[in-house]
């Protein structure tokens, strides 16, 4: 996931952090906002699990709106906002029904 | 030295709360603890195997890792070992990935990244019962042929469940070549030991390849039909209960408020049956010895110190109970969910409620386990804080003086009166620990948000056989306490109480005459407005040491104060005699942030590598704990209108 890839995948994408509640989604790309430790927010948030392609689901939103918990593969985790907002996901429609 | 060398050393590495230290409880018979939340070991463990044959092999736990490229101090840790960047210790012979069977998707990318360090590498697939339990199609052979590594199944939480890595270690013990798999390079082994791996290249190395990691673990899963991830878990519907932004703190509160009642009411009764049996034990010696010096040091140091010490065990046994079932439970990290906003209001994260919950314990494994803190400011900030926290040792303190002095009375909802003053003693710790963490914040730079990315488990029925383990544990640590460093305080309180002994005819107590009474005239002075007496000042001073022999000495100060000791080993009603209100509440609030004891500073020295931190971390509560007493001793005066 090269964080400044020129084309832009043609779903709209959103941030983690603004996706609704128990919406199942996929992520697209995990990227670094801007300076060096948002670098190493985006690979840490890679070695946990957020990686393109893998499916993601908010539980739950605390008071005040953060942290959140967040389901990546099989895994919770909580994240920040700020956290959340390197992971671009794109929702997936309702109910998907898997083989 | 050559027989320690030539023992083949294993190491157990994997992802955070996968259950290393189960698996390592079961392979070397070591009891280190166990718990359901990531950073539970912040140390390297070492323990020995003796397999079937007979031969020995060193094995060592290390704390979780989720790659190879640290960013905790824990992590560090592991890190360095894996990677041969240790001076004094060889890279492990064998590798043993512990991965959580129920979630491969994870756990089998460290694998991934390990298989490339070129070390013989052996996957224990952990947690397989789960996994079973849960219907996913767990295969080891399987997944053993797609990794090209051995793969063995264990349940670190049942006994003989390490039975097939015992197997393993035995047979590669027996052929050592074999550890190395078909389709991986064999290690570049020197005098039979790996040689260290270059830093730079390992890094990139993993980093290059999480992303392809991940399609590897992918293609794996698929083969295995493992690829389905859960829709809607048990956990998921606990956590919508418990994670909820208004029902979430709600259960919270409950569940704290519930275990300082309980810790209060449920323990009573053994109480008060460990205070008979030791006053019929100082009834007995007292009839058995003439009086004099033996029968003092029996009845006034040895009962009345240390006795009235032992009578907490109840207390403490509950209080660890509660805490042990919460560990086990999987809510901790749900709790600091829950408080992350709160403690942001402060400059810390969800990342230091638990070094600071485990502080309630003890401050000194809570000053260890800011070791998962990755940031260093949070860190310190954690260290410096965590004494505030009410350590078991207060408990008594607390106890004794909230017994006495605050009536046994509800106040109405079967609240009880006394529970509640306790519960307010812990608030006033922890709402001291904010304040402290917020001037903190004003006085330094503020950094960057940082990261919370913290896992939030799946929830598990507590282990009895766990809990059973832990409270056994604690239970011995109290007792060993109680007969060791207590009571050779108390012993040592007792002769300064006792020696010189007062000429003839002299007036007052002996006490007043001895050396300790001597100091304590003198501290006196310091204490004084804050409404302490001679014999509280002198009582603090082994308080230092371990805070629970304040109460004792204050039960050998006033035995030895007394006319007679036909009131041994009960010092309620002693204090309750000698002390006004105001006195009482004063102490309570000094308790509350009190310079914390000797082992508490020299683990903060040990965790930030300097005496600056224990410095300044003496300091500010002595002043707090000054000018609390202060306030307290004031104020109640002023309220009952005491002259």
């Amino acid at each position: 996931m090269p964080p400044d890839r020129p084309t832009r995948p043609p779903e709209k994408t959103l941030g983690l952090e603004e996706l609704p509640l128990h919406t199942d989604a996929r992520i697209v790309a995990v990227e670094a906002r801007k300076g060096h430790e948002a670098a190493d927010l985006a690979e840490r948030l890679a070695e946990i699990g957020f990686l393109p392609g893998e499916r993601v689901r908010l539980l739950a939103r605390a008071l005040f709106g953060e942290p959140l918990a967040v389901r990546v593969g099989s895994d919770t985790f909580a994240l920040r906002r700020s956290e959340a907002a390197c992971v671009r996901v794109v929702a997936l429609p309702l109910r998907v029904l898997r083989p | 030295m050559n027989a320690v060398a030539a023992e083949p050393l294993v190491a157990l590495v994997g992802n955070p709360n996968c259950g290393k230290t189960a698996l390592f409880n079961l392979l070397t018979g070591s009891r280190q603890k166990i718990a359901n939340y990531a950073g539970v070991t912040v140390e390297r463990k070492e323990g020995r195997l003796r397999t079937a044959s007979g031969s020995r092999v060193r094995v060592l736990d290390l704390p979780g890792a989720y790659s190879l490229r640290p960013r905790t101090p824990d992590e560090q840790i592991t890190c360095d070992f894996v990677l041969g960047r240790l001076a004094d210790e060889p890279r492990p012979d064998v590798v043993v990935a512990v991965v959580d069977a129920t979630n491969l998707r994870r756990h089998l990318r460290l694998v991934l990244a390990l298989r490339r360090l070129g070390q013989p590498v052996i996957v224990a697939l952990n947690m397989v019962d789960l996994a079973r339990r849960r219907g996913l199609p767990i295969d080891a052979p399987a997944l053993g042929r797609e990794l090209a590594l051995p793969v063995v199944e264990t349940v670190g939480v049942r006994a003989g469940g390490a039975q097939s890595l015992l197997d393993y270690l035995e047979r590669q013990h027996a052929a050592p070549e074999s550890a190395v798999a078909d389709g991986v390079d064999a290690p570049a082994r020197a005098g039979g030991r790996a040689a260290p791996l270059d830093e730079a290249a390992a890094v990139a190395a993993d980093m290059a390849s999480v992303a392809a990691d991940q399609h590897e673990v992918e293609r794996i899963l698929g083969r295995l039909g493992l690829e389905g991830v859960p829709a809607d878990t048990p956990s998921d519907r606990i956590d919508r209960f418990v994670l909820h932004p208004v029902v979430g703190p709600l259960v919270l509160s409950a569940t704290l408020f519930l275990v300082f009642q309980a810790v209060f009411a449920w323990a009573q009764p053994f109480m008060r049956a460990i205070t008979a049996l030791i006053a019929a034990l100082a009834g007995l010696i007292g009839a058995a010895l003439p009086a004099g010096l033996l029968q003092s040091l029996l009845v006034d140091g040895v009962l009345a110190g240390a006795g009235s010490v032992l009578v907490f065990l109840p207390q403490i046994v509950l209080l660890f109970a509660f805490i042990l079932v919460l560990e086990d439970s999987g809510y901790l990290p749900r709790a600091a969910f829950l408080l992350d906003r709160l403690m942001g209001s402060v400059g810390l994260s969800g990342r230091s409620f638990i070094p600071l919950l485990s502080s309630f314990a003890c401050a000194v494994p809570g000053i260890l386990a800011a070791r998962t803190i990755p940031n260093a400011r949070d860190r310190t900030v954690t260290i410096l804080i965590a004494p505030l926290m009410t350590c078991s040792a207060r408990l008594p303190v607390y106890t004794l003086l909230i017994g006495t002095f605050v009536p046994a009375r509800t106040v109405g909802f079967g609240v009880g009166l006394q529970g509640l003053v306790l519960f307010v003693l812990y608030a006033a710790g922890v709402g001291g620990a904010f304040a402290v963490a917020w001037v903190l914040k004003r006085l330094r730079r503020a950094n960057a948000i940082q990261p919370l990315q913290m896992e939030l488990p799946t929830y598990h029925v507590p282990s009895l056989r766990n809990l059973g383990i832990g409270l056994l544990q604690r239970v011995e640590v109290f007792v060993r306490r109680v007969g060791t460093i207590i009571l050779a305080l108390m012993v040592l309180l007792w002769f300064l109480s006792s020696f010189p002994a007062p000429p003839a005819g002299y007036p007052g107590p002996a006490i007043e005459y001895s050396l300790a009474g001597r100091l304590g005239s003198l501290l006196a002075y310091l204490f004084a407005p804050i409404g302490f007496n001679w014999q509280i000042s002198i009582a603090l001073v082994p308080g230092l040491a371990a805070r629970e022999v304040v109460v004792g000495a204050l039960g050998t100060v006033y035995a030895l104060s007394a006319a007679g000791s036909d009131v041994a080993g009960q010092v309620a009603p002693l204090i309750a005699r000698a002390w006004t209100l105001p006195t009482a509440f004063a102490l309570l609030a000094w308790y509350v942030f009190a310079p914390q004891c000797l082992s508490t500073l020299v683990a903060a020295r040990r965790e930030t590598n300097s005496w600056r931190y224990p410095a300044i971390m003496a300091g500010y509560q002595f002043a707090l704990a000054y000018l609390a007493a202060g306030l307290t001793y004031h104020a109640s005066r002023w309220l009952l209108a005491l002259p």
